[in-house]
């Protein structure tokens, strides 16, 4: 029988060879000819639109001018001296809202330069050569601890580490790099490209790692300020948000974001278990991500059903039409009411219909129905959890950590970035950029 | 439908197309080709004495590459034919006979002895060609040996081989220059003393095409080292038009038969060079480029040009421009221009800003109202034409005629009087004139 149809919860719904395409590179890299033609379609523009949309303002022009003069590893230091996660990003930037939105290119035959493939291309001919293009400036004695090894936190320590200070580097998880190794579609960086990358950043020394030093619980914020010069806080969001309906126990009820990491450490896909129907709830990236991902595993029938309408939904329209291509079924203006059980396992999910209310809030209609399921994908967003910031007096913004335009927090010696602090736009780069200001602001107040 | 044919010397052919004296028309197999692709004629790859001359057996080519590998500019150490000549004589005579209403010119490089000229050119004639081109422009290896462009750089070396071919043969002469001079009228004045009935030019330019940066070897290298070879290909089109140009406009030469070579890709290119006083075209590094079916676009894009511009022959516009061109003294100084960019079709590169601001004269905005938006700055615009030379929209950037008004930049109202250097009173020498 085909294992498409069996129902209920199961490992190996597909072939090996299935597996192996449906997680293979979705945007396999250029070749050195395609990035090539593809380098020389770039104008060099003046004040280049691409370069002020990138959130870590990489000098776009300059690195695909490197590109094209046969020089990619030159191209690499370029997009690294911006930004030193620029692997990552090359891989997971909405390239379509930021860079690639503003390519004059698409003025003339709405046909951007792909950046973020040349960008891919110039970082993995570097990371792949191993050549370690950074090194220390001269010891300065000085100590900063950095806690958390996602984007922020990695940006943040390799540039204090550039600039002589000695930085330790604390990490709850097992493995660093935060959502890059932990979050993320496995199709959008497949091969360990996460520990490569975090492999070259480290590469410049001067950065001690702490892994499974989970703040709050085995180190205390007041400890690390004492003994430091400088702490910087890129700890992201520890908890979900929850759905607050009936049957959100069930057995078959999941965090997208926990079944996305197990996703992601698991080398052999036939091990993941799926089911067949599948409700994912949420329109974001996640949701997004979860979908996709399941319906790859061999789901039969995935629905990501959202509250609101399309113009409201976060996930990119690149990633909307993914979903949509990878027969994901997309179903809007419809929330959840309950979730339906039969012997403490999911069976189903109903929904009522939203209309748009005032204020862009919804309203139901009062009008229902139900989509069958025997696994239900919670992607409503997650939270920053405060407590494990403790009494140390950071103050928050909303639900997050207040920081100015340094990234400097409430508290002297304390700095923030990444998801945990407020106003930011929950994206890589954006990320990576708040590690890499605080490292500058952290730096100026040590040398001050 | 327009008239293609063409009347060169006498020598007729179906269109101005011919292929230029170089590989692609060394053997009769490649000549068969090209005439079953369309080509109108062909200067045969130049002969020479017995014994035949010997190819090194490396690389013979070198290339320039723009955007996508788009040939720019091609240069080569290939000799002239490296057969026997008995051999290259029986295949010309067979093709000729095959290919009557094709045009057949055979090059020649012999000695810079009155005797081997008069030795080979019984054995052209012979063969039923239809003329001969001396080839006096190969910049490299026979000039080493005292041939090719040795002998077209001395103007009087070029009138006393012409004066011999004309004295031992009843068929035509074409001259082939060598660019690799100062003065282009020089050698083509010398071949119309000596009674060359025609010119042709450019024969390649002296050029290193680059250097191997691992072994430090200029391209293209033999064995470690490298010579210098014969530039062409596109890049050289502009000299080419130039040196066209110059002899058709020089009064001593002028009514010269010239057949135009450099870099002629396509029909337009072609049209140039015959505007410029050329009356048929010959063509190398296009074929060896494409291949011989690019003669198809040249035919049809020659002959819808001149169905658009009414022409039904060749005739009609070859020379048109010539009467253009004139030395800069002439050039109108009352001629005013600004540059005008159309907002509908700027993509908003900010090339045009940039380059005008660090190179030129600030003339073209950055902002406005704090957003992009290139502009020209009147009263710093000096009509250069560098914004719209850049500019990756064609036709988005135009240099506009000022008629009325004031010059902005100047001060002055515009004067459509026509002025020029001669008259200028900064000119000391029209100061000293009118003193």
């Amino acid at each position: 029988m085909d294992k498409h149809r069996v129902s209920g919860v199961v490992a190996g719904r597909l072939t090996a060879r299935e597996y192996q395409d449906n997680f293979a590179d979705i945007h396999p890299p250029l070749s050195a000819h395609e990035a090539l033609v593809e380098a020389q379609r770039c104008y060099f523009c003046h004040d280049a639109p691409c370069m002020n949309a990138c959130p870590t303002k990489i000098d776009v022009p300059l690195f695909i001018r490197q590109i094209a003069t046969a020089n990619p590893k030159g191209a690499a230091l370029t997009i690294f001296k911006q930004n030193i996660v620029g692997g990552m990003c090359a891989r997971v930037c909405p390239t379509e809202t930021l860079c690639e939105e503003v390519c004059v290119r698409n003025e003339a035959e709405e046909k951007p330069v792909r950046i973020g493939l040349l960008q891919r291309y110039a970082t993995d001919a570097l990371i792949e050569s191993g050549e370690q293009k950074f090194a220390r400036a001269a010891a300065t004695g000085r100590q900063v601890a950095v806690v958390g090894a996602g984007p922020a936190g990695l940006a943040c320590a390799h540039r204090l580490s550039m600039y002589g200070h000695d930085v330790t580097l604390f990490e709850a998880k097992d493995k660093l790099g935060g959502l890059n190794e932990y979050g993320l579609a496995a199709y959008k960086t497949p091969d360990d490209f996460a520990q490569r990358e975090i492999e070259y950043i480290l590469g410049i020394g001067g950065i001690e790692v702490r892994s499974g030093a989970r703040l709050g619980e085995n180190v205390s914020l007041d400890d690390l300020a004492k003994g430091h010069d400088a702490v910087f806080l890129g700890l992201g969001m520890g908890g979900v948000n929850a759905l607050g309906i009936e049957g959100e126990d069930l057995d078959g009820v999941v965090d997208a974001i926990d079944y996305i990491a197990e996703l992601r450490q698991t080398p052999d896909k036939s091990r993941l278990p799926v089911g067949r129907r599948i409700v994912v709830i949420g329109g974001g990236m996640t949701a997004v991500d979860i979908a996709v991902q399941t319906k790859r595993l061999g789901a039969e029938e995935v629905a990501m059903v959202y509250r609101r309408g399309a113009e409201q939904l976060k996930a990119s329209g690149y990633e909307q039409e993914l979903a949509q291509t990878s027969g994901v079924q997309i179903r809007l203006w419809s929330a959840p009411v309950r979730i339906l059980g039969e012997g403490g396992k999911v069976a189903g999910v109903e929904f009522e219909y939203q209309s748009a209310g005032n204020g862009g809030g919804t309203g139901g209609t009062g009008e229902s129905f139900v989509l069958p399921a025997d696994q239900v994908f919670k992607a409503i967003g997650q939270k920053f959890l405060p407590a494990c910031v403790g009494e140390s007096g950071v103050a928050l913004k909303g639900s997050r950590i207040a920081v100015d335009e340094e990234r400097r927090t409430s508290v002297a010696k304390i700095w923030a970035g990444g998801d945990c602090v407020a106003g930011g736009e929950d994206l890589t780069v954006a990320s990576v950029e708040d590690g890499k200001l605080a490292a500058e602001s952290i730096h100026r107040s040590l040398t001050a | 439908m327009a008239d293609l044919r063409s009347e060169f010397l006498g020598i007729k052919s179906p269109n101005p197309f011919w292929l230029a004296s170089a590989p692609p028309t060394d053997r009769e197999v490649n000549v068969t080709r090209a005439f079953k692709a369309g080509w109108g004629g062909v200067v045969w790859k130049t002969l020479g004495e017995d014994p035949h001359i010997v190819n090194v057996n490396g690389p013979r080519y070198g290339a320039i590459h723009g955007p996508d590998r788009q040939l720019i500019g091609f240069n080569n150490i290939e000799l002239i034919t490296d057969r026997p000549l008995d051999v290259n004589l029986r295949e010309i005579k067979a093709v000729k006979k095959a290919w009557p209403d094709r045009a057949i010119v055979v090059s020649l490089m012999v000695p810079c002895e009155e005797k081997s000229w008069k030795a080979i050119l019984p054995l052209v004639e012979e063969t039923g060609a239809d003329g001969i081109e001396l080839n006096f422009g190969c910049p490299h290896g026979m000039s080493e040996r005292g041939m090719g462009s040795a002998v077209g750089q001395v103007p009087e070396y070029v009138e006393m081989v012409a004066r011999w071919c004309k004295q031992h043969t009843r068929m035509p002469v074409i001259v082939k220059l060598t660019p690799n001079i100062s003065d282009i009228r020089q050698p083509a004045r010398a071949a119309k003393a000596g009674g060359a009935d025609a010119v042709s030019l450019i024969n390649t330019i002296n050029s290193i095409m680059g250097v191997d940066l691992d072994t430090m070897a200029p391209n293209p290298p033999t064995d470690g080292k490298g010579t210098h070879g014969g530039y062409c290909g596109p890049a050289v089109k502009p000299i080419a038009l130039n040196m066209v140009a110059e002899i058709a406009r020089d009064p001593e030469t002028a009514g010269l038969p010239i057949s135009a070579i450099g870099g002629i890709t396509t029909w337009r290119d072609a049209v140039d060079f015959m505007a410029l006083g050329a009356s048929n075209v010959q063509v190398c590094t296009a074929a060896m480029t494409y291949g011989f079916k690019i003669v198809e676009d040249m035919i049809e894009g020659l002959s819808a040009f001149m169905d658009e511009k009414g022409y039904s022959g060749i005739g009609d516009f070859v020379g048109a421009a010539v009467p253009n061109v004139t030395d800069w003294q002439y050039l109108n100084l009352n001629y005013v221009v600004k540059a005008r960019i159309d907002q509908e079709l700027c993509i908003k590169c900010g090339r045009c800003h940039i380059v005008c601001e660090d190179t030129s004269h600030q003339a073209i905005t950055e902002v406005k109202n704090g957003v992009r938006y290139f502009d020209v700055k009147d009263e710093e615009c000096v009509g250069c034409n560098l914004c719209a030379s850049v500019c990756p929209v064609e036709g988005c950037i135009e240099m506009v005629q000022q008629t009325s008004g004031t010059d902005a930049r100047t001060g002055k109202p515009i004067d459509n009087s026509y002025a020029n250097w001669t008259t200028h009173p900064n000119n000391p020498q029209a100061a000293s004139a009118a003193e």
